[in-house]
C-alpha cells in the first residue's frame, strides 16, 4: 500500500468510480471529478494502457464479432471472401437467437454437454485425489524424495501434444505396447480408441496422466506452508493419522485446493489437444467435448458452419462464467476471502 | 549418551516411534506407491525415446538394445520438413513471448502497487480472458485474419497467441511483483524517482527471475498450442511442430519412426528447462492465483 499515484483524497474515491470494465474512463464521472481522477491516476492508467489496448483490440473486438456471428447464419459460402482478385461481399443475414434455440433444444449440444460434464468431473476428481495422495507422500521425509519428485513432474514438463502422441502410440491397435502386453499375457487386444466406451476411458486416462503433476506440485507447496505445530498439537490431542489429515491437512490446503480445482476444471472443460489429437472426437462423436465439436463445425466439416461454431463458443463461455461465479460465491459464503 | 539409554528404552516401549518415524512396512508401502507412480509417469515418455532409437522396421517390437540406431533422426532431418517446423515454432513462440512480456510488465506492476479506478475491472478481465475457450475466439479471429491476409503467416499466429499470453503474463507478473517488498518502492520515491522510474530502475531488475519464468511459461504455452496452429496454418512449409507432428500420424497410416524421433527432439530440451524452472514456476503461479 505504500506507493500510490494518488494523493489520499482520490484513493478513497477511487474504488467506487468505474469499477465495471477495464476501460479506465468508463462510467464517466462528472467532468471535474474526471479531471481530478486523470491527474491523480494517469500514471497507473498509462502503465496499464498497453494491456488494455491489446486486450480491447485482439480479444474484445473478436469477441464482439463472435457474438455477432452467432446471431447470423454465416458459413463458408456466405462470408466475405476473396477468390483470386474478385472480392465477394458477405451475404449472410441476421437470424436473431435461432442458433441458440437450435443448440439448446437439439440433441447434439445437450448430448455433448453431458459427456463434457462427465469428462470434466471425472478428470478433475481423479486427478485431484491422485495428486493429493502423491503430494502427501512426497511431503514426508523419505529417501530419494527429489528423484521421485522429478519423475512425477515429467508429464507436465513434456509439451502436451508430444505426450498425447506418445499415448496414441501406446494405444495403437496392432503396434501399441498395451495390446502387445495383453497378447503376451494371452488376452485379445483391445480396440482402445475405436470402441466408444473404451475410448472415453482412454482419453480420461491420458488427461489424468497429464494433469496430476500440476495438482501434486501445487498441493505440495500448500502442504509445506502448514505449520508443523498444528500437527504436533493434533497429535498431543490424540488425533489419528486420518483425523490429522481431515482436520489439519485439508483445512490447511483449502486456499490452494480451491484455486487448483477451479483452474483444472476450466482447463479440463476446454481441453482441446487431448481429445483432438487422440481421437478427433471419435469414434463417431463419442468423445467429442464442446470445444472440439465447436472446432469441428468451423474447420472440419464442409461447408464450414461459422455461426453454429460461434454459438457453441459463446455457450461454453457462458457456462464457464456461471460456474466460476457460483464457485466463488459458494466459497465466499463459507468464509473464504478469495 | 543415546547409546546408553537405548537398550532400556527399546525394551520398555518397543512400539513407540518418534514423530516422523515409520514402520518398515509403511516405508515399503510408500516407496512402492512412489515407484509405481513414477513408472507410470515416466514410462510413456521413455518408451517413445527407446522406440526412436530402434530401426524403423523394428518400431513395433518390444525388444530393446538389439540394435540401436539414429536412423530415425537422420531421416527426420533429411527427408521431412522438421527443421522448418521447428523454426516456425521458434519464431512464433519467441515473438509471442517477447511481445507478451514487454506489453504486460508495466501492467503487472501497476496492478500490484497502485490503486486506481478500473483496477478491479481490469483484474477481472485478466482472469476471465484466461478461461476463454479457444472456441469463442477462433472463428472470428480466423475470419479477421483471412480478411487481412494473415492466415498461414507467422505474424497471424503471433497476434492470435497474444490473446493467450498477454492476460496470462500480466497476471503472473503481478504475483511476482507482489513478492518484492514495498519498502523498495518507498526508497525510490524518497530518492525522487517517478513511479515509472521506480518500476524501471529498481523493481524490474529485481523481478528478473520472475520475468524469466513468465517468459518461459508463455513460450512453452505457445510452443505446445494445437487448436489455432492446426486451423490457421496449412501447407507443409507453414506448419508449426504441433501441426507437423500430426502429419506423421494421420488416417493413412502412422510413421512411428520419424514421429518418435521428432517427439524426442521437441520434448527433451523443453523438459530439461522445465525441470530446472519448475520451482519458481509454481511459486509464481500460486502467488498470482491464490492471492488473487
Amino acid at each position: 500500500m505504500a506507493v500510490h499515484t494518488s494523493q489520499s483524497v482520490a484513493k478513497a474515491a477511487g474504488d467506487d468510480v468505474a469499477r465495471g470494465r477495464s476501460r479506465g474512463t468508463g462510467n464517466p464521472p462528472p467532468p471535474g471529478k474526471l479531471r481530478r481522477a486523470l491527474s491523480t491516476h494517469w500514471y497507473a492508467w498509462t502503465m496499464v494502457a498497453p494491456v488494455v489496448v491489446v486486450i480491447g483490440v485482439i480479444i474484445g473486438y473478436p469477441l464482439v464479432r463472435g457474438i455477432f456471428l452467432s446471431l447470423t447464419d454465416a458459413n463458408e459460402r456466405n462470408v466475405a471472401r476473396s477468390i483470386g482478385v474478385n472480392h465477394l461481399p458477405a451475404t449472410y443475414k441476421f437470424v436473431g437467437l435461432d442458433n441458440y434455440a437450435d443448440a439448446l433444444t437439439g440433441e447434439q449440444f445437450l448430448g455433448t454437454l453431458g459427456w463434457t460434464l462427465v469428462w470434466t468431473v471425472s478428470c478433475v476428481s481423479i486427478t485431484f485425489v491422485l495428486g493429493m495422495a502423491l503430494a502427501n507422500i512426497l511431503n514426508r521425509r523419505i529417501a530419494g524424495r527429489s528423484a521421485y519428485r522429478m519423475a512425477l513432474i515429467l508429464p507436465w514438463a513434456v509439451p502436451g501434444f508430444v505426450s498425447v502422441f506418445a499415448w496414441r502410440f501406446l494405444y495403437n491397435n496392432d503396434r501399441g505396447l498395451l495390446n502387445k502386453i495383453l497378447s503376451g499375457a494371452g488376452f485379445d487386444g483391445i480396440d482402445w480408441l475405436g470402441d466408444p466406451t473404451i475410448a472415453k476411458v482412454a482419453v480420461i486416462v491420458v488427461n489424468v496422466w497429464l494433469g496430476v503433476p500440476f495438482i501434486m506440485v501445487a498441493l505440495l507447496g500448500g502442504l509445506q506452508s502448514i505449520p508443523g505445530e498444528h500437527y504436533e498439537a493434533a497429535e498431543m490431542d490424540g488425533a489419528s493419522a486420518w483425523q490429522r489429515f481431515c482436520h489439519v491437512t485439508l483445512p490447511g490446503l483449502r486456499p490452494v485446493s480451491t484455486t487448483v480445482i477451479l483452474l483444472s476444471t476450466i482447463w479440463t472443460f476446454n481441453m482441446f489437444p487431448v481429445i483432438f489429437l487422440l481421437t478427433r472426437g471419435g469414434p463417431g462423436d463419442a468423445t467429442q467435448i464442446l470445444v472440439t465439436q465447436a472446432y469441428k463445425f468451423s474447420f472440419e466439416i464442409s461447408p464450414r458452419d461459422f455461426a453454429q461454431s460461434s454459438t457453441w463458443g459463446v455457450l461454453i463461455l457462458v457456462l464457464l462464467l456461471i460456474f466460476a461465479t457460483v464457485y466463488r460465491r459458494v466459497l465466499r459464503t463459507q468464509g473464504d476471502d478469495w | 549418551m543415546t547409546t546408553a539409554t537405548t537398550p532400556a528404552a527399546r525394551h520398555s516401549a518397543p512400539k513407540v516411534r518418534k514423530r516422523g518415524e515409520r514402520s518398515p512396512l509403511a516405508s515399503t508401502a510408500l516407496h512402492l506407491t512412489l515407484i509405481v507412480a513414477s513408472v507410470i509417469a515416466v514410462f510413456p515418455v521413455l518408451w517413445v525415446l527407446l522406440t526412436s532409437l530402434k530401426p524403423a522396421e523394428l518400431a513395433s517390437t518390444t525388444d530393446f538394445f538389439k540394435e540401436t540406431t539414429f536412423e530415425n533422426y537422420t531421416n527426420l532431418i533429411k527427408d521431412t520438413k522438421f527443421l522448418t517446423w521447428f523454426g516456425n515454432s521458434l519464431i512464433v513462440a519467441g515473438l509471442t513471448t517477447l511481445i507478451g512480456v514487454i506489453v504486460s510488465a508495466s501492467t503487472g506492476y501497476a496492478v500490484s502497487r497502485f490503486r486506481f479506478p478500473g483496477k478491479r475491472g481490469l483484474m477481472w478481465t485478466l482472469l476471465i480472458t484466461q478461461m476463454f475457450p479457444v472456441a469463442v475466439l477462433i472463428v472470428p479471429i480466423y475470419n479477421i485474419m483471412a480478411g487481412m491476409g494473415l492466415l498461414n503467416k507467422p505474424a497471424g499466429l503471433v497476434i492470435t497467441y497474444l490473446t493467450i499470453s498477454v492476460p496470462f503474463c500480466a497476471w503472473m507478473m503481478k504475483g511476482f511483483f507482489d513478492t518484492i517488498p514495498r519498502e523498495i518502492d518507498e526508497s525510490g520515491q524518497v530518492d525522487g524517482l517517478t513511479p515509472f522510474g521506480t518500476f524501471w530502475r529498481l523493481i524490474l531488475p529485481l523481478a528478473k527471475p520472475g520475468l524469466a519464468v513468465t517468459a518461459f511459461y508463455s513460450f512453452i504455452t505457445a510452443w505446445g498450442e494445437v487448436a489455432y496452429a492446426s486451423a490457421f496454418m496449412v501447407g507443409e512449409d507453414n506448419l508449426t511442430l504441433a501441426g507437423g507432428l500430426q502429419l506423421f500420424v494421420n488416417q493413412y497410416g502412422a510413421q512411428w519412426g520419424p514421429m518418435t524421433a521428432a517427439s524426442v527432439l521437441i520434448a527433451i530440451p523443453a523438459a530439461l528447462v522445465f525441470l530446472f524452472a519448475q520451482k519458481h514456476l509454481v511459486t509464481g503461479m500460486s502467488a498470482g492465483a491464490v492471492k488473487g
